[in-house]
């Protein structure tokens, strides 16, 4: 019955999402932004059991002394202050903890933390990407073998297109980049496309008849 | 003086002149609505819209109606004086008439439509009478001319989109494609699937990680558990935690939705039951991380960096951070096996992995993995559907092609069919 119950639910639900992709009816909409809310409803309620591991897993490693708990011990304090900046705020003239109002995600503390630390942070991270670019552009257009070079002139090719002292050979080299994007990059682009979405619905056919199982933590 | 009052002379005729020329200015009545006609004898006022209809709009949840028209006879030709179109709406033939929008000249439809919610501006309500105006209007928007009112016609809802037919269609061969295969299986037959070298990678994968002592990491990637490529990424999970049990090898899975997260805990302590080792689950195995992209980027990084996992799988929905994570992974020394439905990703991952499953071999690789009959009589399902739409493919340009060669519409009714809309 524990498996039974959930693999109903799924058949129902999962029939129902493909039935209401055709019916734009406002009854029909109006049932699956509800089941959306739902969705919306346990993320939320997921969440609780998220932080509670996040918690956990930390708070063992410095129990426990492991090493690199240094990190944890940064983890959890940081944690800990940005909950406490994001509900203590300045309500009608006076400082308090505010649980039930979004008066906290206000506060000075709270949105300095975010403006001047993590923003700053996820933005260095983010920009780490052009080195690793360069980095993986190297080694993979090294000239190994004859497909590694074909790799290597296309990419030059398209690299040079927007190079503005190439004169009138540049328009030459637009012309083929142009093609090498348009013609058979593309082609294997919706061939894999084209792929993907014809396993996406196989996919969910499995989940809904109830052959796929791993979300039900069998795999 | 003298001249003085000549140029004051001159000017005196040249206003008396001016006036004699035009006509007498002619006073605008007061507006009782929006539905003004304003004209100034200078300009003609154009020609109106004509064969102007209004019809519930098809293929939709209702609150809304769809109007076209011939342009006027003065939009771009005649006098072109027609630079707008203004549209007005009213519940009653007789009005007030209220402005509803605009469509510049040359425009031939236009759609009155509001928001589902009652309490949103300018409500539509379904199933009441409503009535449409058009106006021509010159650049000065003072000369107008009103079409003819149209009407009654009510907006309401529809129980199936016609626009999306050709889906319908390909569901239901799909569909009965699959089911055909599934049956198939069941009764036994032998369905060959092609080798897959990053799924045979696998093993080979954990087998070095367990030699040289060092842990398994498996990245979900960025997607939530409504992902079909997660869902298909907790299957792979589920075989390679049995194998990493069996072998007495660690595993770390960092998430970054806690619902993946629940699901991954699930799945990983089913795979260490089946291994018939249930007591070698740790919870420190699978833990949520964070949902912000790049906080999560930096915290299994810094994993990577620290624990030198043997093995990296990255399985799943992966953004920006795809690159990130495997050109760490390969700084680190790692053995990175990979697989996402993210057609812009999969560059990242072949140039920074040592094997990358490319998109559909992300949904194959449970089917190869578990050798299941049922599973894998749908990725034969699969394949008989990709070849359906390569046939279809080549019908298609080639109905094209000689259609378009022989100035026959054959081949533009062969187009519409499989065009999906809305």
């Amino acid at each position: 019955m524990k498996r039974q119950i959930p693999l109903v639910l799924v058949l129902i639900f999962g029939l129902f999402m493909v039935i209401q992709y055709f019916i734009p009816h406002e009854s029909s909409e109006w049932i699956y932004e509800y089941l959306l809310d739902w969705i919306t409803i346990i993320g939320v309620f997921a969440l609780v059991l998220g932080i509670w591991s996040l918690f956990k897993v930390n708070y063992d490693k410095i129990s426990q002394r492991k090493p690199d708990r240094g990190y944890s011990l940064v983890l959890l304090i940081s944690l800990f202050a940005t909950m406490f900046f994001g509900f203590f705020a300045k309500v009608d003239g006076s400082w308090g903890l505010h649980f039930s109002t979004a008066d906290g995600l206000q506060s000075y503390m709270y949105r300095h933390a975010y403006e001047y630390i993590i923003r700053p942070i996820q933005s260095t991270i983010f920009s780490l990407l052009a080195f690793f670019i360069a980095s993986a552009a190297y080694r993979a257009f090294r000239a190994r073998n004859v497909l590694a070079s074909l790799l290597l002139a296309a990419a030059l090719i398209v690299m040079l297109r927007f190079n503005p002292y190439l004169g009138p050979l540049g328009d030459y080299i637009s012309e083929a980049a142009n093609w090498l994007l348009n013609v058979p990059n593309l082609a294997a682009k919706r061939a894999i496309v084209i792929g993907i979405g014809l396993g996406m619905v196989a996919t969910a056919l499995k989940v809904i008849l109830g052959i796929e199982r791993s979300y039900m933590g069998k795999g | 003086m003298k001249p003085l009052l000549i140029t004051v002379s001159l000017l005196s005729l040249m206003t008396a002149a001016s006036f004699a020329q035009s006509d007498p200015p002619v006073e605008q009545p007061m507006a009782t609505d929006s539905t003004m006609v304003a004209s100034t004898p200078s300009i003609t006022p154009p020609a109106p819209v004509s064969s102007l209809e209004a019809k519930d709009s098809p293929d939709d949840h209702g609150h809304s109606i769809t109007l076209s028209w011939e342009p006027s006879a003065d939009d771009g030709a005649g006098a072109a004086t027609v630079t707008s179109y203004v549209i007005y709406h009213s519940t009653s033939p007789e009005g007030p008439f209220d402005s509803v929008g605009s469509a510049i000249s040359g425009a031939t439809t236009f759609t009155h439509s509001s928001a589902k919610e009652s309490d949103a501006a300018g409500f539509l309500a379904d199933y009441v009478d409503r009535y449409y105006r058009i106006d021509a209007v010159t650049a000065d928007q003072t000369i107008r001319t009103p079409s003819s009112v149209v009407g009654p016609v009510q907006s309401s809802g529809q129980w199936y989109n016609d626009g999306r037919t050709p889906v319908a269609v390909a569901v239901a061969f799909f569909g009965l494609l699959s089911l055909f295969f599934l049956k198939r299986a069941k009764a036994g037959a032998d369905l060959y699937v092609r080798p897959l070298g990053g799924i045979e990678a696998v093993d080979e994968a954990i087998g070095r990680a367990t030699e040289m002592g060092k842990p398994i990491l498996y990245v979900l990637g960025l997607g939530t558990a409504s992902d079909i490529s997660t869902i298909a990424s907790f299957t792979i999970l589920g075989r390679v935690a049995k194998r990493v049990a069996e072998y007495q090898t660690h595993l770390i899975v960092p998430c970054y939705d806690p619902i993946v997260m629940a699901v991954a805990q699930e799945t990983v302590k089913a795979a260490y039951m089946d291994a018939g080792r249930p007591d070698d689950y740790k919870e420190d195995m699978v833990y949520f991380l964070t949902n912000s992209q790049f906080g999560y980027v930096g915290a299994v990084n810094g994993i990577m960096l620290r624990q030198l996992p043997a093995t990296n799988v990255y399985m799943g929905k992966f953004y920006a951070e795809s690159l990130l994570l495997a050109e760490t992974g390969a700084l680190a020394g790692s053995i990175q096996i990979s697989g996402t439905d993210e057609v812009a990703q999969i560059p990242f991952f072949v140039v920074a992995c040592d094997y990358t499953l490319i998109g559909e071999e992300l949904y194959a690789a449970s089917a190869y993995l578990g050798r299941e009959p049922l599973l894998l009589g749908s990725l034969k399902a699969q394949d008989y559907a990709k070849a359906a739409v390569i046939i279809c493919a080549l019908l298609g340009a080639l109905a094209l092609n000689i259609a378009a060669a022989s100035n026959a519409t054959w081949g533009l009714t062969f187009k519409e069919f499989f065009k999906v809309t809305n």
